[in-house]
């Protein structure tokens, strides 16, 4: 983007209230977080404690410690599902959406277009609609509590085939793919050397879209899986509800489960940002 | 269209198998796109559409889950469903709060949309931060808010107490955990939604600025009369997403108190939490079909009219605005 010259108008030069109020939102939003800190550094009494220090206390640890063992809670089990479950959805649906991706965008093919349309529609169809007979289908499976059901139903997602198609679309030259043709690739030669290259930003967002959304998702991992062997967001909600007396331990091991993501974040954080920024001019 | 040209491969080889070789070539142009989608529609077709189908055969039945089959019963858990008052008071719920979190959330993120679309030292740390919420499980920001908004001495109350207003039982009355459970959509949203009507705003021609500023049009009066408009669309597109999203909401109203049934007098029971309820907890698979697909109804119904409201409530903004 052009720098507007300087001797214009000034326009939109950061005044102190866009730094003010900016600042003012991003304390607004990392309160909770700091708050949960306080309240999980302290002991059962912190919560309704009404001259509670600003200050966190010393308990973090030794709270974070007793969550952690805590057989009943399996936190360092969910953690390693956790992990598994998304890196698995997302990787599957990255290599799935940019292979179906280039088809749709790139090759010819009867129905092609009708089948694309029947992807993009179903979009709009919320997950409650599926649950059910998903339900079914996985205990005629036999799959009720492993990691599986959780896993095989998300290896694909119509957002991502929307997704890598569109991107595909823009920006793979068609010239590219006839060359490599010309050079004498055969079809899975032209994808691996010419589409995945083109395709590695897009990829790169869509993977850390569908982590973070295979990392977050509760309600499926609530229906079919059981207390010994849960996810994150499954485990956190067992915690809460054994330990409903001390909220010490359960704000310590909720702030626990959210710092995965956040370290994601650290390193990922500008990508997802821009991935968010470029959907949003095509959509 | 340009993709013709992929058939004609015969470049290249003059050796004897020429002929072998341009068969298999073109066996692989033709077959190859049907491999590449293959995976993606076998999955989705026995794990997304055959379920999305199969909802509607199970919401006609009485289904048995020990047996795993079922008996059909007509619209017996339609009328059913309509009939219980659970499900008219999920339905005002869930619409309370979708008001609640959407209006707030889309004046909120707007505003921090123009603010980011300075030209800003550090951006990409203002743009980080206003996602972090973004990548916090519902999960979590559900639990931690309940105790924000705990009704002995949460950190709400002892603020509000300070300023001398009566504790508010946030998990006792029906509005006010609308309101906290709003604000938990609200935290995770809206920066995200702010950075899509921030790329809105960047695609917005600078000159349109420069020529009003000459005019003479002061800030607020340049954000009104042509960011706004420019970045209708846009908006419109985030309030759809929004309705869609928020319609379901289960996770945050889930775990708002340890029992997860919505309060005792169903003060917080959303339609998916009715749903699940009557699956999971009376194991009513017919039933619990019949309310995914009056939710999926009340979803297409409300996002045409959501599109239709939103493009008439802005576009009239739009002609008094700009000129």
């Amino acid at each position: 983007m052009a720098r507007r010259p300087r001797n214009v108008i000034s326009l939109g030069r950061p005044s102190g209230f866009a730094y003010a109020s900016l600042g003012i939102i991003l304390i607004a939003s990392f309160f909770p977080f700091y708050w949960t800190y306080l309240i999980g550094s302290g002991d059962a009494g912190t919560l309704t404690d009404p001259t509670m220090s600003w200050l966190p206390g010393g308990n973090f640890l030794d709270n974070a410690r007793s969550v952690l063992t805590n057989p009943a809670v399996n936190f360092w089990k969910a953690l390693g599902n956790s992990i598994i479950v998304s890196t698995t959805i997302a990787l599957s649906t990255v290599v799935l959406s940019t292979l179906a991706g280039f088809a749709f965008a790139k090759l010819r093919f009867k129905g092609s277009g009708p089948l694309l349309i029947g992807v993009v529609a179903t979009m709009v169809v919320p997950v409650q609609l599926g649950v059910v007979p998903l339900y079914i289908l996985m205990n005629e499976f036999g799959w009720t509590g492993e990691l599986g059901a959780v896993i095989v139903p998300a290896l694909v997602s119509a957002f991502g085939v929307f997704w890598m198609t569109q991107y595909m679309q823009q920006s793979l030259p068609t010239e590219l793919i006839e060359a490599a043709r010309v050079d004498g690739c055969n079809m899975i030669r032209t994808f691996w050397h010419v589409a995945i290259p083109a395709a590695r930003p897009a990829a790169a967002m869509l993977f850390l879209f569908t982590f973070v959304t295979a990392w977050n998702n509760f309600m499926w991992p609530l229906i079919i899986l059981d207390q010994s062997n849960p996810t994150l967001p499954l485990a956190l909600s067992l915690l809460q509800g054994n330990y409903f007396v001390d909220y010490s331990l359960v704000l310590s091991g909720t702030l626990l489960a959210t710092v995965p993501l956040l370290l994601l974040f650290i390193f990922a954080g500008r990508q997802l940002v821009s991935g968010i920024m470029a959907g949003a001019v095509k959509g | 269209m340009a993709t013709t040209d992929l058939d004609t491969t015969t470049t290249g080889s003059r050796t004897p198998d020429n002929g072998w070789r341009q068969r298999l070539g073109r066996w692989d142009v033709k077959a190859s796109p049907y491999i590449y989608i293959a995976p993606f529609f076998l999955v989705f077709g026995v794990f997304g559409l055959f379920p999305i189908v199969y909802t509607a055969v199970i919401s006609l039945m009485d289904w048995d889950t020990i047996r795993n089959t079922g008996s059909f019963i007509g619209m017996d858990n339609f009328a059913y469903v309509l009939q219980d008052r659970k499900f008219w008071v999920a339905l005002r719920n869930t619409f309370s709060i979708f008001l609640l979190s959407a209006i707030p959330q889309l004046l909120l993120s707007t505003f921090i949309a123009a603010m980011l679309d300075n030209n800003l030292r550090a951006r990409t740390f203002w743009r980080m931060g206003v996602l972090v919420p973004f990548v916090v499980m519902p999960v979590a920001v559900g639990i931690i808010f309940s105790q924000l908004f705990a009704d002995n001495s949460g950190q709400i109350n002892d603020w509000l107490g300070m300023v001398g207003v009566d504790p508010i039982g946030w998990h006792k009355e029906v509005l006010p955990s609308h309101v906290a459970i709003a604000t938990m959509v609200n935290f995770r949203w809206t920066g995200y939604n702010a950075l899509i009507l921030l790329a809105a705003m960047q695609a917005i021609p600078r000159d349109l600025y420069e020529a009003a500023a000459i005019d003479g049009a002061a800030r607020m009066r340049r954000f009104l009369s042509i960011t706004i408009p420019q970045i209708r669309p846009t908006m419109i597109f985030v309030i759809i997403t929004a309705t869609i999203g928020n319609l379901q909401i289960f996770d945050e109203p889930r775990v708002f108190d340890t029992t997860g049934t919505g309060g005792a007098d169903q003060q917080w029971l959303t339609i998916t939490m009715y749903m699940y309820n009557t699956g999971w907890g009376q194991l009513d698979f017919g039933r619990a079909s019949a309310i995914a697909w009056l939710l999926f109804l009340i979803i297409v119904v409300f996002s045409l009219l959501n599109l239709l409201i939103t493009r008439k409530f802005i576009s009239s903004s739009d002609s008094t605005g700009g000129k």
